[in-house]
């Protein structure tokens, strides 16, 4: 359960960490705590929307939906079953892979870090890692 | 089971306190009072919309940027990139630049540090003031209120600070500040900074170089 619970705390803290980048960018809370103004330089470009969406949106969204998982995944009804885990290690995969084509853009076109961007790469990644750990730990059953 | 309802009932506490003081800095950043006092929704006048501008009046090409002081973008350009291109162009009579306001909404000090300039604009500092706002931009960008750090850079510039202080509670120059990005919004500007060279959108680079290539290819050919 520990991993599944760590997936439920990693995820609240990315959702807060993309809530406050599009709160940023809908202009409602002024400047980003950043330090340098690289955050600013990262979130400003039009890089920042995929397909015309902000990707601070699609961090919420995700990590919204990662939430959900992994709090659904503790319900004791659940707590033996694969199907959610799996279902959290292939969204978080996902978002691994959103993460790395970010990370690119963020060093080789835009050629400026956000350190928001790090921590969510990082909590991503984390994510993802419980999650496999947690699907190793539990065995293959036909009920899924 | 009781170890784990304990472990469930310890992860639940946690997880609400990460809740709460998550749900709290978020709500505090959203409702902290905002720090600029020179309003935005201002009526614009005819005569307010026609940016600063540098360089001979004959020059064959003309750059409009429109850009925030408190844009790093604005900043790196202004200040790694503007001075050659003032000494390469600008000052040989190749080129005029025009710059106006584009202070975008993210930015709480962009429209106090554009308010800033204008005010030293009518005592002939302007450019010496936008000058000192950018390499500042560190400085006041990241303060709690920037408008006692850009009455400095006035004051270092040589403007009466007396005057200064009357334009600047007075928000006189808030309608140019306005109508610079209504203008911009007409044009398509979206982001800052933006070039329109001879009155097009420029999608070039945001260098010296390129800056100098695009003016001679203009002058070679002024309809391009």
């Amino acid at each position: 359960m520990i991993h599944r619970m760590s997936a439920g705390l990693l995820s609240l803290a990315g959702l807060f960490i993309s809530a406050y980048l599009y709160l940023y960018k809908l202009g409602k809370i002024g400047s980003l705590a950043c330090g340098t103004g690289e955050c600013e330089a990262v979130q400003l470009s039009p890089l920042s929307r995929v397909a015309g969406v902000e990707v601070a949106l699609i961090g919420v969204l995700g990590y919204a939906g990662l939430l959900a998982l992994s709090l659904a995944a503790l319900q004791p009804g659940l707590a033996a079953r694969r199907w959610p885990v799996t279902l959290l290690a292939g969204l978080a995969g996902i978002g691994v892979l959103f993460t790395a084509y970010l990370t690119y853009l963020e060093l080789f076109v835009i050629h400026a870090i956000c350190r928001w961007c790090v921590a969510s790469g990082f909590i991503i990644l984390a994510i993802f890692a419980a999650a496999l750990l947690d699907l190793r730990r539990l065995p293959r059953d036909r009920n899924g | 089971m009781a170890a784990t309802q304990a472990g469930m009932k310890r992860f639940y506490s946690l997880f609400a306190v990460i809740a709460v003081a998550g749900l709290a800095v978020l709500g505090y950043l959203v409702t902290r009072p905002a720090t600029v006092s020179i309003p935005a929704n201002v009526t614009v006048q005819a005569s307010d919309t026609s940016g600063y501008v540098k360089g001979s009046s004959t020059a064959p090409v003309e750059i409009t940027e429109f850009a925030d002081y408190q844009c790093p973008f604005c900043q790196t350009f202004a200040t790694l990139q503007m001075p050659t291109i003032e000494e390469r162009l600008i000052n040989t009579g190749r080129l005029r630049w025009r710059y106006r306001d584009f202070p975008l909404q993210q930015h709480p000090f962009a429209r106090l540090a554009a308010h800033s300039a204008a005010c030293a604009d009518e005592q002939g500092k302007y450019w010496d003031q936008h000058r000192r706002i950018y390499e500042g931009q560190a400085e006041w960008a990241a303060s709690r209120n920037a408008a006692p750090i850009l009455r400095k850079y006035a004051g270092a510039a040589g403007v009466d600070l007396g005057r200064y202080d009357a334009c600047m509670q007075a928000g006189k120059y808030a309608g140019r500040i306005q109508a610079d990005q209504n203008s911009g919004l007409e044009l398509g500007v979206s982001s800052t900074p933006t070039l329109l060279a001879n009155g097009r959108l420029y999608k070039g680079r945001f260098d010296s170089d390129a800056i100098t290539k695009l003016v001679d290819s203009l002058a070679r050919h002024p309809t391009k």
